[in-house]
């Protein structure tokens, strides 16, 4: 194949908002100020679950400097993205401990504090759901109204009186033939704990309602310009044209800001407060305790196999401890019924996934979307079951990958233009050198060191979850000096999504970069739409929108230049920037010429202001059948896998990671820089699951570790000594140049791979994350 | 205004205690002002004086992002008191960037894609700044162990540590 030769794309731009970035000035929502904005603060419940009784805010109220204080009562409005089960303050019950009982707006944050601290409740404490067991147990409800509650129907299964918020199936095949047939099964339980975001800037928003009309303006680090003003608009039952959101540098997201979080909340505060602007910004501790988190889960996995090792059935329970409210974490819970299996072909399969609600801050998406979870589960059970056959786990991998020609958990034909998980599997195995786990006695060699050396492998894959009709759109404008100002609704918060689309943008008009300006500060008045910034789908889906509007723009200069060159528009061709005639390469006219229409030389025009815009929607996607799981989810899947060296201290347990090796099937990457940083920021991201993070709750449900003190996200001291990336491009179909989405990928299976590296190392499986010093240590000590 | 400090003098008082005189250098300018004695310097400098380079990421001294150059030394702004600065000389975000163009550390920050989402940015280039100043040939432990109390969520380090590295090698050749 000849390989097309591009003029940006597949370049190296820096990003376009650098500068800005490294000298202060670029503003976020912390910097946000607004003549006569009032500062909020809120009052969170100290118990898991208990009964409001009563709430005396008289004192608060009468506090000079005061503007409003709102308790339930006043914001009788529900919100939820699938399910719709969520107050925007707790009212009559409260159900984990850091959710929002009341809300203070004043003239400054000393004196909303203050008010906050007058407010007094009386609750009586009831028994709450803190386990998986007690959720599935349902002898508490979490949601007694469960039966009630509104929710998205045929894609989501809440069961009737109940903790289960969804219950999602895949039946394939038949698992008892699997089972009957396998040589070996084996079983095993994995679990991970609940973790943090940890975006740098926590959630903050700034909303002004007018009182007397329904017009509302909230500015927000959010990662969801047009959702948010899609679950404004159905909270409050008010037109959608009445709502702007606007979105200016939003200080990292990693999924915990997509949706609709605290803006709402301030919104009321707004009204109530008689149309001053309010802005609410969350401590530290209230982003851990109150705002949402990536589920804790349990994965019971059983797998057949023949002595060969091709795997004969795979069956999957898969709980997600998803905290008081659905949010994300249904759609998280669904992901598992489609890619809980892993990337490999199985005939026969039966997943379930139960999405759980417990007494917990609840969970929401976060960057891998379910499939560090399940993968965790998945790939650590490859692992076992290569030890058990006496097998070479990358041989395990190779015999049951997904091929052109095999069909995924729900029915989807794989081909090579889908991409390739065996390149990249051998691609990392070659890099860190994987020649199979080092026997025993190699390892009690080490051992005697202080210091044990192993290496582990993964797969991984991912396709975004998205709704059947996911859409964006780009809108392009020429200006006078030939240059195009592009308008996309995607939220640019480090991704570098501007400065791809940029690339693309010039490469259709054959301009340079510089020429293309991506308007920064998304305002859902002024940008087109965009479903959500999230699932790593913008690249495909934008990406396509945004060549589609180049072209169209392109269409229209040609249509001006025919009348000008008296030709037909398919006699015109467009390079560097000119339009020009392909029989007469030397008649030629400028973009800036055409950019407000033409003027002859005696003064008449034609044409106008060039305005193009582009689209793309998601096609042939289909509801997932309710019983087999069976459809077509998602537009694209991005395979990949990682190999890892550790080094495992013996008598600390710590974990230093020497090595990483990730490689992705990425179609065509667009900008490599670019996407190293997501690589390597990513891997980093899945190092601090894999040995660091996790939350702690006490035995009456409260967060023990509400701080980065106790709550530790990975340092410079924690990075890899060296992360490798490698990329594998076999371009997809529908995918602009052939791309596809990696800015989640590189977390995925990080976590497995460094447990799978952790046996190789010490011979010590391990089912439960983090690996942890301590955890490490322990169980080194144990096995002595 | 206290009309003690003329235009550059500014009174928030959140505590109700007697605000307290300050006179301290900022990114090379001076400044007069008194101040509430429970503001912290992270407050002073963001509320105050306007400068929003510097950011917040928890107000405990945990994450690095307020980090600020006081006296030659990198200090968590959130948790020291604006009081404290008095008589001392500051360096923020701002004022990295000499004459309109940037520093050698900012322009490889950019070259080496330190950043993503930025957030971390300004206290991260402030501690690299401190650890360049009193050490501009840094081993790659060091430049760790100098950036070890500013979190980045976004860009694993490995290209901060690169740009740090690549600053440093091109501060000894160039501004000899
Ligand atoms: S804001 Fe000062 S250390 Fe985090
Ligand atoms: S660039 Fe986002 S936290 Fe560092």
């Amino acid at each position: 194949m000849v390989e097309k030769e591009y003029r940006h794309i597949g370049k190296s731009y820096l990003r376009k908002e650098g500068q800005e970035k490294v000298t202060g000035q670029a503003m976020y929502i912390h910097d946000l100020e607004l003549p006569g904005m009032l500062h909020a603060k809120l009052l969170h419940s100290p118990h898991a679950r208990a009964k409001i009784l009563s709430i005396d805010t008289s004192k608060a109220k009468a506090l000079p400097g005061v503007k409003a204080v709102l308790v339930g009562e006043d914001a009788p409005y529900l919100v939820g993205l699938y399910m719709i089960d969520k107050r925007i303050i707790a009212r009559d019950e409260v159900r984990y401990q850091g959710e929002v009982v009341a809300a203070v707006a004043a003239i400054d944050e000393v004196t909303a504090e203050k008010a906050v601290s007058l407010i007094e409740v009386e609750y009586e404490v009831l028994p709450a759901v803190h386990t998986i067991d007690e959720a599935l147990e349902g002898k508490i409800l979490v949601h007694e109204d469960i039966n009630d509650l509104d929710y998205m129907k045929g894609v989501f299964f809440p069961q009737p009186d109940s903790n289960i918020a969804s219950w999602n199936t895949t039946k394939k095949g038949d698992i008892e033939k699997g089972f009957a047939e396998a040589d070996l099964i084996v079983e095993n339980e994995f679990t991970l704990p609940a973790v943090a975001h940890a975006p740098m800037e926590t959630h903050v928003s700034v909303a002004q309602a007018d009182p007397y009309s329904n017009k509302l303006k909230v500015w927000s680090s959010s990662q969801s310009p047009f959702t948010l003003r899609d679950m404004l608009a159905k909270a409050f039952n008010i037109p959608r044209k009445d709502i702007e959101v606007v979105i200016p540098y939003i200080g990292g997201g990693f999924g915990g800001k997509a949706g609709i979080h605290i803006e709402p909340l301030v919104a009321v505060l707004s009204k109530a407060a008689k149309g001053r602007p309010v802005k609410l910004k969350m401590t530290r501790e209230e982003e851990f305790n109150q705002l949402p988190t990536r589920a804790g889960m349990r994965g019971r996995i059983k797998t057949g196999v023949k002595k060969n090792g091709k795997i004969t059935a795979f069956q999957a329970y898969y709980d997600w401890d998803s905290g008081a409210y659905a949010d994300y974490g249904v759609n998280v819970g669904k992901t598992a019924v489609y890619s809980g299996g892993g990337g490999y072909e199985i005939e026969n399969a039966e997943i379930h996934s139960r999405t759980l609600y417990t007494n917990k801050v609840f969970s929401t998406a976060y960057r891998g979307f379910g499939h560090l979870e399940t993968h965790w589960s998945v790939e650590r059970q490859m692992d076992i079951i290569a030890q058990k056959l006496g097998m070479d786990p990358f041989e395990l991998r190779m015999k049951n990958i997904l091929k052109p020609g095999s069909r995924t958990l729900s029915g989807e034909v794989i081909y090579q233009h889908t991409g390739s998980p065996s390149e990249c599997l051998e691609a990392v195995a070659k890099e860190i050198g994987w020649t199979g786990y080092q026997t025993k006695e190699e390892r009690l060699e080490q051992f005697k060191t202080g210091k044990v050396r192993g290496k582990g492998i993964a797969l991984l894959q991912k396709a975004p979850a998205m709704p059947t009709n996911t859409s964006t759109g780009a809108i392009m404008q020429m200006d006078e000096d030939g240059g195009v100002k592009l308008m996309i609704g995607a939220v640019d918060m480090g991704q570098g999504v501007n400065t791809a689309m940029a690339q693309i943008a010039a490469e259709e008009l054959d301009i340079p970069v510089e020429k293309v300006e991506v308007s920064w500060e998304i305002n859902s008045d002024k940008h087109p739409y965009d479903w959500n910034t999230v699932a790593s789908k913008y690249t495909l889906m934008g990406g396509n929108a945004v060549k589609k509007a180049a072209q169209d723009m392109l269409r229209q200069m040609k249509e001006v230049a025919a009348q000008v060159f008296r030709a037909h528009i398919e006699e015109l061709a467009h390079k560097d920037g000119y339009i020009y005639h392909i029989k007469h390469p030397d008649k030629k006219i400028p973009y800036n010429k055409l950019s407000r229409g033409y003027v002859f030389e005696n003064g008449n025009a034609i044409g106008g202001p060039l305005i193009s815009h582009g689209v793309y929607t998601a096609s042939g996607l289909t509801n997932l059948d309710p019983e087999t799981g069976e459809g077509l989810p998602a537009l694209a899947w991005t395979f990949g896998a990682h190999g890892v060296e550790i080094e495992v201290d013996v008598e600390t347990g710590e974990i230093t990671v020497l090595k990483m090796a990730s490689a992705f099937d990425a179609g065509k990457v667009i900008n490599k820089k670019l996407v190293d940083g997501q690589v390597i920021g990513g891997v980093l991201q899945g190092i601090g699951s894999a040995i660091l993070e996790g939350y702690k709750f006490s035995s009456d449900g409260t967060l023990l570790n509400p701080s980065f003190t106790d709550n530790k996200i990975p340092t410079a001291k924690d990075a890899p000594l060296e992360v490798v990336p490698i990329y594998i491009e076999n371009e997809q179909v529908d995918g602009p140049y052939g791309a596809r989405g990696v800015a989640e990928h590189p977390m995925i299976s990080v976590p497995s791979a460094v447990g799978n590296a952790l046996y190789d190392a010490t011979g010590i499986n391990f089912h439960s994350l983090p690996l942890s010093p301590e955890n490490v240590a322990l169980r080194i000590a144990e096995n002595k | 205004m206290c009309g003690e400090h003329g235009n550059n003098c500014f009174v928030h008082v959140d505590s109700g205690l007697p605000p307290v005189g300050l006179k301290c250098v900022v990114n090379g300018e001076e400044i007069q002002a008194c101040v509430d004695p429970t503001m912290t310097l992270l407050n002073f400098l963001r509320n105050e004086l306007k400068l929003f380079g510097t950011k917040e990421g928890c107000g405990e001294g945990e994450c690095g992002a307020c980090t600020i150059i006081m006296n030659g030394e990198t200090v968590n702004s959130c948790i020291i008191l604006a009081v404290e600065a008095d008589g001392a000389e500051i360096l923020t975000v701002e004022g990295l960037a000499k004459d309109g163009e940037l520093s050698i550390l900012q322009q490889e920050f950019i070259k080496m894609d330190a950043l993503q989402c930025g957030f971390c940015t300004p206290g991260m280039l402030m501690s690299a700044r401190a650890l360049l100043d009193r050490n501009p040939n840094p081993s790659e432990e060091e430049i760790k162990e100098a950036l070890a109390g500013n979190f980045c969520r976004c860009t694993g380090y490995i290209p901060i540590i690169d740009a740090v590295k690549s600053a440093a090698k091109r501060e000894r050749e160039e501004l000899k």
